[in-house]
């Protein structure tokens, strides 16, 4: 008769398979676990965030793929895009291939050198799956937006705009700060704030904006990914408090991780802000309210729930409160002004949505924002549609071009500097300000878009020679919306009565 | 006779990425593979240093003394990309399932005799371990790889080894009926055992193997090309002929991976020595320095497993010098 074995016994069978070595020193084997300060009394108390064992992943996954992959199909087969709202709405899109695809991938290797580096098997084995994840989301994505591209422009060189177009460094030096951090950081940046602590701000909003408009393939891939991102959360979340409880040292670190984390993936949104508010035809909600609901009152109670372990709300939250007011129209404002080297298109947001953003922001929209756009709007229709011709000059920190204003004066742009080794660093914030004074030698590093260019660094100086090194093709991925390729594809497909349901009807 | 639904007929403005139509060529069609793997790594304009590898960049070619022009050379001959690998994966683990359960329901573990259960307990328990380290050095492999084309592989890999531990700890657990004290003796084995100390030894040195390449090489192709003809094949063959036919039906799983990471190995390996002398030159070096270790390694196990020990060993040495001749490495 055989003994029962509960899941948890099982499970721990199935993979606490380490050893201790002795032909090499552990402290070879894992080099990477200990420099960050973080103690670890005993990765045995490590909790099993979830218990799922290789073949039943396969098998779950594995047909969770199937049924994605079918509506990928079938949405292609239909042309599926001719449903969507608007063909403005493409564009949340192209910043989600371009920004956000290339995180996942770089979450897949980050997971991976976690599953490689940290000493503990429990922890190394749900990162794993993670990292694989991570692999899967990168290139679900590229499949479920495959389709869009071969119809519109703004997606075709994804990867290579990672790499070097100016907003898209946003994006990329939070993960890269994130890779070159030590393994428990990692967990902080990745597990605990990203995953935890903002998903809900930055995957669900584009999630939703698909729902919402029409696009049935990105809105099946984000309900596939959703039981994946709730393992991910308690991994985040287990990892964190695992630091914790190891040792009482671990606080003030995981503290300052904390707020760094918080503060640089809050300005990674803040392009997600100005998506969600002006780049989707049909708005779920206003980023206001999701700072509300997702931040303020989700993430409240998290961190009252850290107070035991003596971990404090993170650093600047009274900053963000002030701009949620703001965030987003000051963004989009960028956006408009640099819509010439950005590969996706900008515009004026009609009467309904300016009216929309007025009841979402009765206290300053009207007052602040909307006669801006009303002027733009009026230079426009002269013939004098305003870009900005000199390059913004960007924070070291998050690379955001220094347009925030200050909250208590909203004519007087938000600016710090600090100086390490005789050079002069500019930031848009105290929160960026204090990172860069923590570990001055790693952010004097930060490949700065506008630098390289004046550096020469970026195909020449010139405008043109620029696009020409982003590989754009000018004057279809770029530039308005308004007269654009993709506009006039899109309003082809509304008027020329090509749908077959118009032809049965003639 | 055809029949010929009409639907809207939209003419794309482009087949695929261009990155990737710089590859395959313009107004080709790509598939889901070419799409999800072809330049999908950073390659350049990164932002800081790794903290824990400053004279590295976070993804970096020098990583291995292997130079390749395009590190898409590396491609995947079974064209993985996640959904493909899990939806195969899937059903491998549906077979090895069924098998598990026939096994278990035809009492096929009463009808083996009580020493074969003793010596899988004795001599396959032990590879959880074993397995356990290729985990590792494939998720190595994956972090400090360069390129999609073979470190996404590399993450399938790592998962595969895990999944194939864990086989292995099932059926320790039913040979025991759920007696853990099994897992217990095989770590024990593994850790002081004086026949498990020369794999344990070159596994602990393999996990301290800067180069990637190199250890891709040493981990999937020697140990894996020694260790899984020996153990899974040969062994098993010999567990057969004395009525313990019900372990190759619970291992099925791993005769069906080995053929198909081969396939993978091979081609990776031969992809590399193909694209200069001092890559070939390299490989043949680093398959010399390790092929002895490995063979020295498991010489106490295959004269314990096997009256004729040294000669499988010697046998699948030559199958696997043949191998790599084919690939053009130690030829």
């Amino acid at each position: 008769m055989s003994k029962r074995l509960n899941l948890k016994e099982r499970y721990k069978h199935m993979t606490r398979l380490g050893w201790e070595t002795t032909y090499q020193s552990m402290d070879d084997v894992f080099p990477y676990d200990t420099y960050e300060g973080i103690k670890v009394k005993d990765w045995d108390a490590w909790e099993d965030p979830f218990r799922m064992t290789m073949d039943s992943y396969w098998k779950y996954q594995g047909e969770k793929e199937k049924k994605l992959y079918a509506i990928i199909d079938a949405f292609a087969q239909n042309n599926g895009h001719t449903n969507l709202s608007d063909g403005r709405y493409l564009n949340a899109l192209k910043l989600f291939l371009q920004g956000v695809t290339p995180l996942e991938y770089q979450a897949h290797r980050g997971f991976a050198h976690n599953g490689r580096h940290m000493r503990g098997e429990g922890a190394r084995v749900a990162c794993q799956m993670q990292s694989l994840d991570e692999l899967r989301h990168a290139q679900t994505q590229i499949h479920t937006i495959s389709h869009y591209n071969k119809h519109f422009n703004g997606f075709h060189e994804f990867p290579h705009w990672h790499d070097r177009v100016w907003y898209l460094s946003v994006p990329k030096s939070f993960f890269d700060d994130a890779r070159t951090a030590g393994p428990f950081e990692f967990m902080i940046a990745v597990g605990f704030s990203f995953e935890y602590v903002l998903t809900n701000l930055l995957f669900v909003p584009f999630m939703s904006g698909a729902a919402f408009n029409g696009d049935l393939s990105t809105v099946t891939f984000g309900f596939s990914a959703q039981s994946d991102e709730a393992r991910h959360m308690t991994l985040g979340l287990e990892a964190m408090k695992f630091m914790l409880e190891q040792h009482e040292d671990n606080v003030p670190i995981v503290q300052r991780w904390i707020d760094k984390w918080t503060w640089r993936g809050y300005k990674v949104l803040s392009l997600i802000a100005a998506m969600q508010d002006y780049m989707l035809p049909e708005s779920p909600m206003s980023w206001k309210e999701a700072w509300e609901v997702y931040f303020e009152e989700n993430g409240g109670a998290l961190f009252n729930d850290l107070a035991r372990y003596g971990i404090r709300p993170p650093k600047y939250l009274e900053v963000c409160a002030a701009e949620k007011d703001h965030l987003s129209h000051q963004v989009w404002g960028v956006l408009y002004n640099y819509a010439a080297p950005a590969a996706m298109h900008t515009w004026i947001p009609d009467d309904r949505k300016l009216d929309w953003l007025s009841e979402k922001y009765p206290d300053t929209f009207d007052k602040y924002y909307r006669p801006r756009f009303l002027h733009w709007r009026e230079m426009e229709k002269q013939g004098k549609r305003f870009y900005n011709g000199s390059l913004p000059m960007l924070c070291q920190l998050c690379q955001i071009p220094m347009a925030f204003t200050e909250m208590d004066d909203f004519t007087q742009t938000c600016f710090r500097t600090s100086e390490y080794k005789d050079d002069k660093y500019h930031f848009c914030s105290d929160g960026c300000k204090d990172i860069f004074d923590y570990e001055p030698e790693k952010y004097v590093q930060a490949w700065l878009p506008v630098h390289q260019i004046y550096q020469g660094n970026c195909g020449g100086p010139t405008l043109d020679d620029v696009l020409k090194w982003y590989q754009f093709n000018v004057g279809s991925d770029n530039f308005d919306y308004v007269g654009s390729e993709d506009e006039a594809r899109w309003n082809d497909l509304q008027g020329k009565g090509e749908k077959p349901a118009d032809k049965s009807a003639a | 006779m055809q029949i010929d639904i009409k639907s809207l007929n939209i003419k794309p403005i482009r087949q695929t990425y261009s990155h990737v139509a710089r590859r395959i060529g313009p107004d080709k069609p790509a598939s889901r593979y070419q799409e999800a793997t072809f330049d999908l790594q950073p390659t350049t304009n990164f932002h800081y240093r790794p903290t824990w590898q400053p004279q590295y960049t976070i993804y970096d070619e020098n990583r291995t003394a292997i130079v390749m022009d395009d590190w898409y050379k590396l491609l995947d001959p079974r064209q993985y990309y996640y959904g493909n690998y899990v939806m195969a994966r899937a059903r491998q683990q549906d077979a090895a399932d069924q098998n598990f359960t026939f096994v278990e329901k035809r009492g096929l573990l009463d009808l083996m005799p009580d020493e074969v259960k003793q010596e899988v307990i004795e001599f396959i328990m032990p590879l959880r371990h074993y397995e356990w380290g290729a985990n590792m050095n494939n998720t190595q492999i994956c972090t400090f790889g360069y390129g999609t084309a073979i470190t996404g592989p590399a993450m399938f890999q790592a998962a595969d080894r895990l999944g194939m531990a864990q086989y292995i700890t099932r059926i320790g657990l039913l040979l025991s009926g759920n007696e853990t004290d099994v897992l217990d003796k095989a770590k024990e084995s593994w850790l002081h055992a004086g026949k498990w100390q020369g794999l344990r030894h070159v596994v602990e040195d393999s996990f301290v193997v800067e180069d990637w390449f190199e250890l891709y090489l040493l981990q999937n192709f020697v140990l894996d090309g020694m260790l899984h003809p020996l153990f899974f094949d040969r062994y098993e063959q010999k567990l057969n002929r004395q009525g313990g036919a019900a372990q190759a039906m619970l291992t099925e799983f791993m005769s069906t991976w080995y053929t198909e990471s081969c396939r993978w190995v091979d081609k990776q390996l031969s992809v590399a020595a193909a694209e200069s002398d001092a890559n070939r030159e390299l490989l043949t070096q680093w398959y010399g320095k390790w092929i002895d270790r490995a063979c020295e390694s498991l010489m106490p196990l295959a004269a314990e497993m096997l009256e004729d020990g040294q000669q499988v060993l010697d046998e699948i040495r030559t199958q696997l010098d043949a191998r790599a001749s084919k690939i053009g490495i130690n030829g």
